[in-house]
């Protein structure tokens, strides 16, 4: 599985799905009868595009946000500022020209339906997207039925040959489960195959294979990438196995407490991470050798929330490398230090 | 680490477990033998589908309507704990043994306050005389997961998800359980939390002398983690024996499989190995040996015969052409091909 689609750096002309200056805060301590003081910065001014065939990996710390990106891409929340636009099969720009960029907050009424079926979203927990009382088969069916796709014969056919793909044979045993009575891995598999089917144009995969043992999640790894040849399908791949991301995404994004701190080709950010945090995060993947200890990762103090954050580096606190000039200067801009490869920090 | 050669906190005996649907028995836990001692951490390993979890909620006796017992015993601290009654059991569970649960979010309850679920699992078992203590030590717990306590009062939909599997560790832990099982614990977590809370729960293990049951598809973490290992496939334990000892030198053809296709991020990337052939079939299972389909060694008894147990030092495996002794494996490039 080479990457083998040329990419286009973050500033690019307009491509399927662009985001620029994504915010989204949560209001804590909110009640009845007091207003909210404090925000959760959750996401703050993210920016990134993918074009047709494009995957871009979504790594970071639990808790930083990457869910809530993913949601805004898929309009399960609204953004507190900044602009996404997408340019999908079937949807007419804001002139009414095909193919044209369209803004995520024009898509209302019938062009969300179509919306609908080209952008899915795979959740991270498999309960989101299933209802319990609802058979596999109806689980899988829905969307077709909702698009209407094919004829109901056609549907007992497309939801087998999914349930082939993802690994779930024989179909015929899994048709007529609900989901408690299916694995934690096969219900997550059940997810893919409901997002898959209606063959989208832009996934969003949040931590879609993270109960998968490797045989399993090669076979839907393949099934997503043949998918990406074959369809022009474009993923935004959140995971937090950067082996996996090595394997799935063009490039990688880090995220920290709700920034993206760098991103480059996959090969790139793995052979050459600059970001302290990313250098962190490569060192504490776990080696599978029984014989061998590995160090504990180089970065110092606790997990925090971004309730209410400083104007300083969002990573000051737990840096290894972090100064005087960190402390009192501005969040570091996004800038590219080599080509293709972005990031925010002063000391790199 | 050695176990005392004390009687084993958990032993299971002949376990077998099917599951009634519309298309027939799942055949998920098919004589399933093994023992733990105190202060040990054992790691359970196998494909989607075969039979982990099912093992796991045989062990806290958490098991759904249409599940059916078909026979085995389930030894806590010598007390075969199936066939006690629904309130003789609630005196295990939580407070001998716990259970980290594989679908977090579905542990929580959306209506109430995440600490609060804590504090009350707390105080049903009478851990901590008071309201305010049992808060602390909930707060406690909360810090030593890496959730700040002042999320306590925050409810579960505010909660990233592995914030939500942080809790449940914390759940886990909150009475001081004898054998903990952890079903994926950290799937929802980045290396560097991971890392973290493998690390508390490495030191809780020993310092309270707890079992530990890690049920993982991450190979890795089990390297890194646990004193034995135990594989399983098509819903019956197929190899086990001391970790070290067992990924350097796997007696079975499908434990070689399975460490064989660990993708790395270090090294030459490779195209993935991917196991041949299709997941079993657990409601018609193969005949003979369950893996015989897929294996690269299979012959004609394996196809007829249920295989034999062999053994080498501590480990042993079902297999009638176990594999030679290999050379070790390198960390950095560990690859099948
Ligand atoms: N509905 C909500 N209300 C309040 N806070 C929220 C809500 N959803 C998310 N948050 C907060 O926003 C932050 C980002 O959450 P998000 O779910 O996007 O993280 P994540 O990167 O997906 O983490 P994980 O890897 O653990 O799933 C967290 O601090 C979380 O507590
Ligand atoms: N309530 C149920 N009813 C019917 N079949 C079930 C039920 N629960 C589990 N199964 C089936 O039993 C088998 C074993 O399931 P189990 O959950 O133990 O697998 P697992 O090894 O934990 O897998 P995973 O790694 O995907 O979580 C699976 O094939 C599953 O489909
Ligand atoms: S800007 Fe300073 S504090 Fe921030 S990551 Fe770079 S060195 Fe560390
Ligand atoms: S018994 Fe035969 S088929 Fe089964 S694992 Fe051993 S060699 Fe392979
Ligand atoms: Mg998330
Ligand atoms: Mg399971």
């Amino acid at each position: 599985m080479e990457a083998n689609q040329p990419h286009t750096p973050p500033a690019a002309a307009e491509g399927l799905v662009s985001v620029s200056g994504l915010t989204r805060q949560f209001p804590v301590g909110r009640s009845l009868f007091r207003r909210a003081t404090s925000f959760i910065h959750a996401v703050d001014d993210v920016s990134f595009q993918l074009n047709a065939g494009d995957s871009l990996g979504l790594v970071g710390e639990s808790g930083c946000g990457k869910t809530t990106v993913g949601k805004l891409l898929v309009k399960l929340l609204e953004p507190t500022s900044g602009r996404i636009t997408y340019r999908l099969p079937g949807l007419d720009g804001a002139a009414g020209q095909e193919n044209a960029p369209l803004e995520a907050s024009a898509i209302i009424g019938r062009q969300l339906r179509t919306f609908r079926r080209q952008v899915q979203m795979i959740f991270q927990d498999p309960y989101e997207s299933m209802n319990p009382r609802r058979t596999i088969y109806d689980t899988i069916a829905e969307p077709l039925a909702v698009q209407g796709m094919g004829t109901v014969l056609d549907r007992v056919d497309m939801v087998s040959e999914i349930l082939m793909l993802v690994g779930l044979t024989p179909p015929a045993t899994f048709l007529f489960r609900h989901p408690h009575e299916l694995s934690g891995g096969q219900r997550q598999r059940v997810a893919i195959a409901r997002a898959l089917v209606v063959e989208p144009a832009f996934v969003v995969a949040d931590e879609p294979t993270s109960m998968l043992d490797v045989s399993s999640r090669t076979g839907i790894m393949n099934l997503m990438q043949q998918l990406a040849h074959g369809l022009g399908i474009a993923y935004l791949y959140v995971t937090h196995d950067l082996a996996v991301a090595r394997y799935m995404c063009h490039r990688i994004a880090v995220m920290y407490l709700g920034k993206i701190v760098e991103l480059a080709e996959t090969e790139e950010l793995l052979r050459n991470p600059l970001h302290p945090y990313t250098r962190a995060l490569l060192s504490a993947v776990p080696v599978p050798n029984p014989e061998y200890r590995r160090e504990p990762p180089s970065i110092v103090g606790d997990l925090t929330a971004p309730i209410d954050p400083p104007e300083r580096c969002r990573f000051f606190d737990r840096c290894p490398l972090a100064t005087h000039y960190c402390r009192d200067n501005p969040h570091p801009a996004f800038e590219e230090k080599a080509p293709g490869h972005w990031v925010a920090c002063y000391e790199v | 680490m050695t176990a005392s050669a004390a009687v084993p906190v958990l032993r299971v005996v002949d376990l077998s477990l099917r599951y009634l649907t519309r298309g027939g028995e799942v055949k998920a836990v098919q004589d399933v033998n093994f023992e733990l001692a105190q202060g040990e951490a054992l790691g359970l390993v196998g494909e989607s589908g075969c039979g982990k979890t099912s093992v796991a909620n045989c062990l806290m006796r958490l098991l759904p309507d249409n599940a059916q017992l078909v026979a085995g015993q389930v030894f806590l601290d010598g007390q075969d704990i199936l066939p006690l009654s629904e309130d003789q059991i609630r005196e295990y569970r939580w407070q001998r043994i716990a259970m980290v649960f594989q679908a977090a979010m579905n542990a929580l309850d959306p209506v109430y306050k995440v600490g609060q679920q804590v504090v009350e699992a707390i105080e049903a078992h009478g851990v901590e005389p008071t309201l305010s203590l049992a808060r602390e030590r909930v707060a406690g717990l909360f810090r030593m997961v890496g959730l700040d306590p002042a999320l306590m009062d925050r409810y579960p939909h505010e909660f990233s998800g592995g914030m939500r599997q942080r809790a449940v560790i914390a759940m886990a832990l909150a009475c001081d359980p004898r054998v903990i099982i952890a079903d994926e614990p950290t799937t929802a977590l980045d290396v560097i939390v991971q890392d973290r809370i493998l690390r508390e729960l490495k030191g809780i293990q020993q310092r309270l002398h707890m079992a530990i049951i890690y049920i993982s598809h991450d190979i890795a973490v089990v390297a890194e983690v646990t004193d034995r290992i135990g594989v399983m496939y098509a819903g019956r334990l197929v190899e086990y024996g001391p970790t070290a000892a067992v990924f350097r030198a796997p007696l079975h053809p499908y434990t070689a499989a399975l460490m064989g296709s660990f993708p790395s991020i270090a090294g030459e990337k490779r195209v993935l190995a991917n196991l041949s052939g299709e997941p079993p079939n657990l409601i018609d299972p193969p005949s003979g040996c369950p893996f015989h389909p897929r294996c690269l060694h299979a012959t004609d008894v394996c196809r007829q015969e249920i295989p034999p147990r062999v053994e080498r030092g501590d480990q042993w495996a079902d297999c009638w052409h176990p594999l030679e002794a290999a050379p070790a494996l390198e960390p950095a490039d560990n690859g099948g091909t």
